[in-house]
């Protein structure tokens, strides 16, 4: 697939909003002493998140003036449930930044469903790439889990950044989860990884044009100049890029953040950068998550002449 | 929410008004078909297929259904142009003239050259419709130097089946795939009928029939042939004369056939010391039929073992054996034939052809064991020539067909002979499930024009007393002086091709710059890209066009170009004037010419505008008959000297080819009310009739009339009577040539009357074998094989015409650019990469260009799309075009001319016999390009710029019809 | 239930592509135009087409097979781009099993594109909707035309008539009835999308000659009386 910038950002961003959202939901669930800034900053940090992943998405979309009909299918597209969630979740998220705001209370119930609708949303992302049958690449629990997973590592680093300025004290804790978190994110990504490495097309050429022949090879598509079909699901990048790619983003998004962690935990002014270099080593992942996938469809698309 | 769609995908577009429906006839390429043009609001909504049209019955290609974008090219001239004075030929700058300032310069200028030497005018038409025309044009202005593309295109299809069968492939005739249980296709990518060939193949196909594509590479129509049988370019005469010698040995021959309708049994003399050694024998008290063509032969009858007069009832000829009559000794044709092919074993042709013996011998039986025995008779009664009655029409479901893959090799018209004899033995000619005619073929072999006969049938303000072009029978008929030196200007009809009865338009530019035979002063170039792909040696011919003479002016002094868009050629002329698409003119596809003809009889077609012409652009029709007008030629002015017809349209109408013949251009409703067909008085309404009729006339002959056309004596009468045919006498098949022999008899200096000039004696007595031999081709046969090991040559695709349809946006997406096509092995063993950049080079210079491996072409050849390449900036395209960046041009590669010979002579590269273009002869190495050369292909040109009148190059097009492009 | 669809003859496709630029004119001034064209007259034109004809080599020289492939929608019976489409734009009508793009609700996210395995939905660049085959539903229901061109364009177009449409649910209609006869496909039957449209596969003509077929009593050698020689095994010719 040609990776799009928007839904890269949009994964990222509210996966990284999702994550602190939950942290944060579960830091008060254990009554950490904190003021309610703490949750309003956080709760802001997360809304900012989302509303620029929402707002990357945009740029996704043809006719963005539309948007609101991408709610009506929730019966049966998990695109449409996406966004149905995502929406829930802001409301909800916002909400519950008011409600400590205000001092109304209901926090607890208000997080506890914007938690539910943060989790739900994980899966509703996951489910978006794992509805794509045809996508072996995509189609595991691991997407589900791994998206999870990056959301939460990023959301912990994040928040244990964030907590340098409204909770220092917990910076610690933090940093355990974002510890955590990463750790698992790794190695749900490398199962992924190598899962995918293995992978064995059930679609061929053969299928595809349906003659059984051991040597099939295309000489035009159809169109020299490219098409539609050339163009999205294409990274277009060389093999050596893609090569390069992956240990690039398996360093930048889990282990350097695995060692600096560590190491924030003497030297929390590391913390904000250590964010910076997941998020950016996330972006690259997210990338690659993209390009990794290889669409049937390119079984048509292979040779013009 | 309402799953109701809000986009109602049955609604018509808003306010638009109704679409009205014209019929006319399809010019995306040369095969005519009837086609419905919906215009919506002043613009073209839909062209499709008219279901009611003979020819292609509702189907349209990919060309056809992209005409809409031809009116929107932005290549498209739109008005008449004069080079700006001061600048350079091919510099491309053009100041806008107006019509009147256009003709008057022509004017003046061709009437100066009319009165004093016409020859200094030259007339040459590419892949023009409108012959009937443009040769009576430059018949009435009194110059020889007219042609079309028939030279370069297939001249050895036409003159070798037509010197043998009197008619051909190409647009005078073809398979049965009707009735064909077999099916040979033989050199043919896509050819002239186009949706009519698709179309009956495929019912061929799934009517179960067996389909055998011979071609050295396996696209288009041989992809869906039962079996592919490559074979080595420039080799299917050794195959044909293999396919014959078994044919032969096993008696598979149509025995009845080829003694009463082929010469085969004709007594031929075998007595070398006799100046007649190789002419037929002929009895002077015998029945003569036709004093012009006479036809006093004999037979050696098997009963009474004498010579008796041929067709004498009761008679039955030998076909083997040698006799003696008086003296001198003779041999039936076919006994020399079997003499010819015998050394020609399936393994010698596997060595040449590189088709396995044991294949050749299997098709061969394919081949004469089906026409044996699935003969197929209809109860059609008819009666040949020689009054026999017939109580059916029998056929042999074997069919063939053949085009450029043959013809454009310099032994083609061997090769092609050899194929119209292979169709003969199995008794396939006008037959049903074998070869048929179409109208105007049959024709005599020769047809009756013949070319002038010598300088003095060019004189001032005269219209030539015949035709430029015509069939030669014997050396007599060559347009040749004393000296038998050439009098035209691409030596046509010289002793050098003397049977170029298409002319040698790759060789004009050539031979106009040096000035051999001599210099002329105008080329007026009529759809005809010859700066580009329709010449060889193409970067030179470039040059010529721009070359000086020593006082400074152009060694072609004035070059008109008209054409409907900018091409490559454009830029070289000095006058351009803008022609019309097809959907914005009158046009007829004349009887005169070649017309749409079906088997059932003769069908011609005419086209009519559907849309006004765009800017200033005129048809050349009216161009042609405003200047024969102006110049007063003889068939275009009253007695009066008045001007003889208002304009194009009048002309169709009214023109007779001679006063009161009631032949005209157009075949329908001819006579006053237009209730004659064929032939008749002019009609003034017969434009509207023919608008009625979906723009055809088709005259059904009856069933007795549609088969054996070339004995059949209802139909010869019926033809004489309709002006088809000049006499009535029968066309009896040459297996053996005498007419060829004549030529050879004057080489060897045994024939009084013209002589070829001696250093020409060699040649033709080389060429003019009377019977098909193979050679090596010319080019092959000059080159260094072993440096050059390869063959080159190109195909039609099927979604492209030529090189006018990169301009078109539709089609340029399917064939942006070109690669050239190696087999894998090959490619590898040159270290050439899928998809990489590399060097072609033949002896005549190198093109760099990408890489395509294929499995599906024989390894000695390479090849690619004809005329995808294109010149940076030509055709209304960005300077980084894929065309011109990627895209090559193989005609750098191939030579207008061969090597000089001993005597420091250059022949063109064509065949000895006809003159036909060897494009496919062309021997060539490849090599990989270095890492660092620069990734686009090679010649480049200087970027054209666009000249006044052009369009603008959007960078979005959204057709829809009735809102425009954009 | 009626489900219309293309059954595609790979044994008479010549690879003209007709079919790919008829469909272009009928459609781009039709219901689902304008159909872009982007550098009409530039580097590597691209646009919009709703088919387009492929070609594939199989096998090794000299026993290869050049196959022309055209595809455009296939019309699937359970097909994953309508279920995943987040607006409804998607939809394959129930009357006749067409699947088609309403361009008024589609917002342009192209997800349709990913869940469909055989690359025939192209995005308008310029329109910024999804776009595919419409099965020239605004022309086999117009009842202005004849009956007999209520077909889809590129079906009337295709000079080798290898394009039959019809009903693949109705047994008796030719389309159906060509794919039993002729052992039709369809693609990627492992995608489970079940598509409408069917391929049909080439067919090879064989003609097998008896070497007893090549001699005959009546064989015209005979009457010049140079018989042919007896049938041997191998060369009958020397
Ligand atoms: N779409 C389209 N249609 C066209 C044209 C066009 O440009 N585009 N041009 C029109 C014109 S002007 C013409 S003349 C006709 C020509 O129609 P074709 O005769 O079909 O022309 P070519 O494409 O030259 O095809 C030549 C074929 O011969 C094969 N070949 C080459 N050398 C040999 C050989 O030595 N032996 C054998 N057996 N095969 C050989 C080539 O591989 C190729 O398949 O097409 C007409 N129709
Ligand atoms: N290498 C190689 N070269 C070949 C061949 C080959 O097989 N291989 N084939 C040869 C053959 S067979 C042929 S016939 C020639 C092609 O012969 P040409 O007839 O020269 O074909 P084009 O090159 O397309 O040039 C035709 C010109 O006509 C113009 N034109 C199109 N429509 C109209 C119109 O309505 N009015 C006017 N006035 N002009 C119009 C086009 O713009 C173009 O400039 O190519 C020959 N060249
Ligand atoms: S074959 Fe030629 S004449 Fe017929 S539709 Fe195609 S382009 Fe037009
Ligand atoms: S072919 Fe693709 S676009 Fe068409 S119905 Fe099937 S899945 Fe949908
Ligand atoms: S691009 Fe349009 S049709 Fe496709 S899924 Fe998105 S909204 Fe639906
Ligand atoms: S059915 Fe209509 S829309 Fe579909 S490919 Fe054919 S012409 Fe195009
Ligand atoms: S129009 Fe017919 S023959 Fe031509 S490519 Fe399309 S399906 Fe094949
Ligand atoms: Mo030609």
């Amino acid at each position: 697939m040609r990776p799009a910038f928007s839904i890269i950002f949009l994964t990222t961003l509210t996966g990284a909003g999702q994550g602190l959202f939950l942290l944060l939901y579960a830091t008060e669930m254990l009554h950490a002493a904190v003021t309610p800034g703490f949750y309003i900053g956080g709760s802001l940090l997360v809304l900012g998140l989302s509303a620029l992943g929402l707002l990357a998405s945009f740029f996704h979309l043809g006719h963005p003036s539309r948007s609101w009909r991408a709610m009506t299918m929730w019966r049966t597209s998990w695109l449409s449930r996406e966004v149905i969630v995502l929406m829930g979740f802001l409301g909800m998220v916002l909400l519950y930044l008011l409600a400590h705001w205000s001092g109304l209370g209901l926090t607890a119930v208000l997080g506890g469903m914007a938690s539910v609708l943060a989790l739900g949303l994980f899966v509703c992302t996951g489910m978006v790439y794992v509805a794509i049958k045809v996508m072996k690449e995509w189609v595991s629990p691991l997407t589900v889990a791994n998206f999870f997973l990056m959301g939460c590592a990023s959301g912990a680093t994040l928040a244990s950044a964030y907590a340098l300025v409204g909770a220092p004290d917990l910076v610690p804790h933090f940093i355990e989860v974002a510890l955590i978190a990463t750790l698992l994110a790794l190695l749900g990504r490398s199962a992924a990884l190598i899962r995918n490495a293995r992978l064995k097309p059930t679609t061929t050429l053969q299928s595809a044009i349906g003659i059984r022949h051991p040597r099939i090879v295309q000489k035009a598509q159809g169109a020299m100049g490219g098409s539609f079909n050339t163009r999205e699901f294409f990274h277009g990048k060389s093999d050596a890029f893609i090569r390069a790619i992956k240990p690039a983003f398996i360093t930048l998004a889990f282990v350097v953040p695995l060692a600096l962690l560590a190491a924030g935990l003497s030297r929390p002014w590391l913390l904000p950068l250590v964010f910076v270099l997941q998020y950016l080593g996330l972006l690259a992942e997210r990338w690659f998550f993209f390009a990794e996938a290889n669409h049937p469809q390119n079984l048509y698309y292979q040779i013009i002449s | 929410m309402t799953m109701r769609p809000l986009h109602d995908p049955m609604a018509k577009p808003p306010s638009q008004e109704p679409c009205v429906v014209r019929t006319t006839t399809c010019y995306m390429c040369a095969c005519r078909c009837g086609i419905r043009v919906h215009v919506r609001d002043g613009e073209v909504r839909y062209i499709e297929g008219n279901p009611e049209h003979p020819l292609n019955k509702g189907v349209i290609c990919a060309k056809g259904s992209s005409g809409i974008m031809k009116q929107y090219s932005p290549a498209r001239l739109t008005r008449p142009l004069l080079r700006k004075p001061g600048s350079e030929r091919g510099a491309n700058e053009y100041t806008e003239i107006s019509w009147d300032e256009a003709y008057a310069l022509l004017e003046a200028r061709l009437r100066k050259l009319r009165a004093t030497d016409p020859k200094q005018f030259a007339l040459f038409t590419g892949r023009d419709q409108m012959q009937a025309l443009t040769g009576l044009f430059a018949r009435q202005f009194g110059t020889p130097n007219y042609a079309a593309h028939g030279g370069f295109c297939s001249v050895n299809m036409a003159a070798g089946m037509i010197y043998t069968i009197g008619g051909s492939f190409w647009e005078f005739g073809g398979p049965d795939l009707e009735r064909a249980r077999l099916f040979f296709m033989i050199g043919t990518a896509e050819d002239h009928h186009s949706n009519p060939l698709k179309s009956a193949i495929a019912k061929f196909k799934r009517n179960g029939g067996r389909f055998i594509a011979i071609n050295p590479v396996r696209t288009g129509y041989a992809a869906i042939a039962d079996e592919w049988v490559p074979i080595k370019p420039g080799t299917d005469g050794a195959l044909m004369l293999a396919l014959i010698r078994e044919i032969i040995a096993l008696g598979l021959y149509d025995r009845d056939f080829l003694t009463r309708y082929t010469n085969s049994g004709q007594l031929v003399n075998q007595d070398p010391t006799s100046n007649d050694f190789g002419m037929m024998m002929r009895n002077p008290e015998g029945d003569v039929i036709n004093p012009l063509r006479p036809h006093n032969f004999y037979w050696w009858d098997r009963h009474t073992a004498a010579p008796v007069a041929t067709h004498t009832e009761g008679t039955d000829p030998a076909l083997f054996g040698e006799f003696f009559m008086g003296s001198t000794p003779v041999k039936p044709a076919f006994q020399l034939l079997k003499e010819r092919v015998y050394a020609c074993t399936p393994e010698w042709a596997e060595g040449i052809t590189g088709i396995p013996a044991d294949t050749i011998r299997r098709l061969a039986h394919e081949m004469g064991v089906t026409a044996r025995d699935q003969k197929i008779e209809l109860p059609i009664a008819w009666t040949d020539c020689w009054g026999q009655q017939h109580e059916s029409v029998t056929g042999s479901p074997v069919a063939f067909h053949a085009m450029r893959g043959l013809a454009a090799h310099s032994n083609g018209f061997h090769a092609i002979r050899a194929l119209a004899i292979l169709m003969s033995l199995l008794g396939t000619i006008d037959r049903p499930g074998g070869f048929r005619h179409k109208s105007p073929y049959p024709r005599a072999i020769p047809p009756n024009a013949r070319p002038p006969k010598g300088p003095q049938a060019v004189k001032p303000n005269t219209p030539l007393d015949g035709a430029p072009l015509g069939w030669p029978e014997s050396p007599d008929d060559l347009f040749v002086d004393e000296a038998g030196q050439p009098v035209r200007i691409d030596k046509g009809f010289s002793w050098e091709y003397p049977l170029s009865a298409h002319g040698l338009m790759h060789n004009v530019i050539t031979n106009a710059w040096r000035g051999a035979p001599y210099p002329i002063d105008t080329l007026l170039l009529f759809m005809a890209n010859m700066a580009w792909n329709s010449s060889m040696n193409t970067r030179n011919i470039r040059n010529m066009l721009v070359d000086k003479r020593e006082d400074g002016e152009y060694k072609i002094p004035f070059i008109v170009v008209c054409d409907a868009f900018q091409s490559e050629t454009t830029a070289f002329a000095d006058l351009i004037l803008p022609d019309t698409t097809y959907l914005e003119r009158h046009d007829c596809m004349s009887m005169l010419d070649r017309p749409i003809s079906e088997y059932e009889g003769p069908t011609d077609a005419v086209r009519i505008p559907v849309l006004p012409p765009k800017g200033e652009c005129r048809p050349f029709q009216e161009v042609l008959i405003e200047l024969a007008s102006r110049l007063q030629f003889p068939a275009f002015t009253t007695a009066e000297g008045q001007r003889k017809f208002k304009d194009y349209p009048d002309f169709i109408v009214n023109y007779e080819t001679a006063p009161g013949s009631g032949i005209g251009f157009l075949t329908g409703w001819r006579g006053k009310h237009g209730e004659k067909s064929m032939r008749g008085e002019p009609n003034p309404m017969q434009w509207e009739m023919y608008a009625k009729n979906n723009c055809f006339h088709h005259e059904t002959l009856p069933p007795s009339y549609q088969y054996m056309r070339n004995w059949n004596r209802g139909y010869m009468q019926w033809a004489q009577q309709a002006g088809l045919r000049r006499d009535n006498d029968p066309i009896v098949i040459h297996i053996y040539s005498e007419f060829l022999q004549s030529f050879r008899l004057a080489a060897q200096g045994k024939r009084p009357g013209k002589q070829p000039p001696d250093n020409l004696r060699h040649r033709v007595d080389t060429y003019f074998d009377p019977l098909p031999f193979w050679h090596e081709s010319l080019e092959q046969h000059q080159s260094d094989n072993v440096r050059y090991p390869l063959n080159a040559i190109t195909q039609r695709p099927m979604a492209m015409y030529h090189s006018w349809d990169s301009q078109n946006a539709w089609l340029r997406q399917i064939h942006a650019h070109n690669y050239l096509y190696v087999n894998s092995a090959t490619a590898q063993a040159a270290g050439v990469e899928d998809g990489g950049w590399l060097w072609v080079e033949s002896q005549w210079g190198k093109v760099r260009c990408l890489c395509r491996y294929s499995e599906a072409v024989e390894p000695g050849t390479v090849w690619t799309w004809n005329a995808i390449g294109k010149s940076s900036g030509a055709w209304g395209l960005a300077a980084d075009a894929n065309e011109s960046q990627k895209g090559f041009l193989l005609n750098h590669l191939i030579s207008e001319e061969l090597a000089a010979n001993g005597e420091g002579q250059r022949f063109s590269n064509s065949d000895p016999v006809t003159g036909q273009a060897a494009w496919y002869d062309v021997k060539v190495r490849i090599y990989p390009a270095q890492p660092d050369e620069a990734k686009h292909s090679w010649p480049q040109f200087d970027t054209m710029k666009a000249i006044p009148g052009m369009g603008r190059l959007p960078a979005w097009l959204s057709f829809f019809a009735g809102k425009g492009g954009q | 239930m009626t489900q219309l669809a293309l059954v595609i003859d790979l044994n008479v496709c010549v690879g003209c592509h007709a079919c790919v630029t008829n469909c272009k004119q009928w459609n781009t001034s039709g219901s689902a135009g304008p159909l872009l064209d982007a550098n009409p007259y530039e580097a590597d034109p691209t646009g919009t087409f709703f088919n387009r004809v492929q070609t594939f080599e199989v096998g090794t020289y000299p026993n290869t097979q050049t196959v022309h492939f055209p595809k455009s929608c296939l019309h699937c019976e359970d097909p994953p781009c309508v279920p995943v489409c987040p607006t409804g734009a998607s939809y394959k009508r129930k009357e006749d099993g067409i699947v088609l793009v309403d361009y008024d609700k589609c917002i342009g996210c192209k997800y349709c594109a990913w869940a469909c395995p055989y690359g025939v939905r192209e995005f308008d660049e310029q329109r910024k909707v999804m776009t595919k085959c419409t099965l020239c539903v605004d022309r086999i229901y117009d009842e202005a035309l004849p009956e007999s061109e209520r077909k889809p364009a590129c079906v009337l177009a295709c000079p080798a008539g290898a394009r039959i449409f019809g009903d693949v649910h109705d047994p008796e209609s030719e389309a159906s009835v060509a794919i039993s006869d002729n052992g039709g496909y369809a693609l990627m039957p492992e995608c489970g999308t079940q598509p409408a449209n069917h391929y049909l596969p080439r067919r090879k003509t064989a003609l097998k000659i008896q070497n007893e077929q090549l001699y005959r009593s009546a064989n015209p050698l005979k009457v010049e009386g140079t018989a042919p020689l007896p049938p041997s095994s191998e060369d009958f010719a020397t």
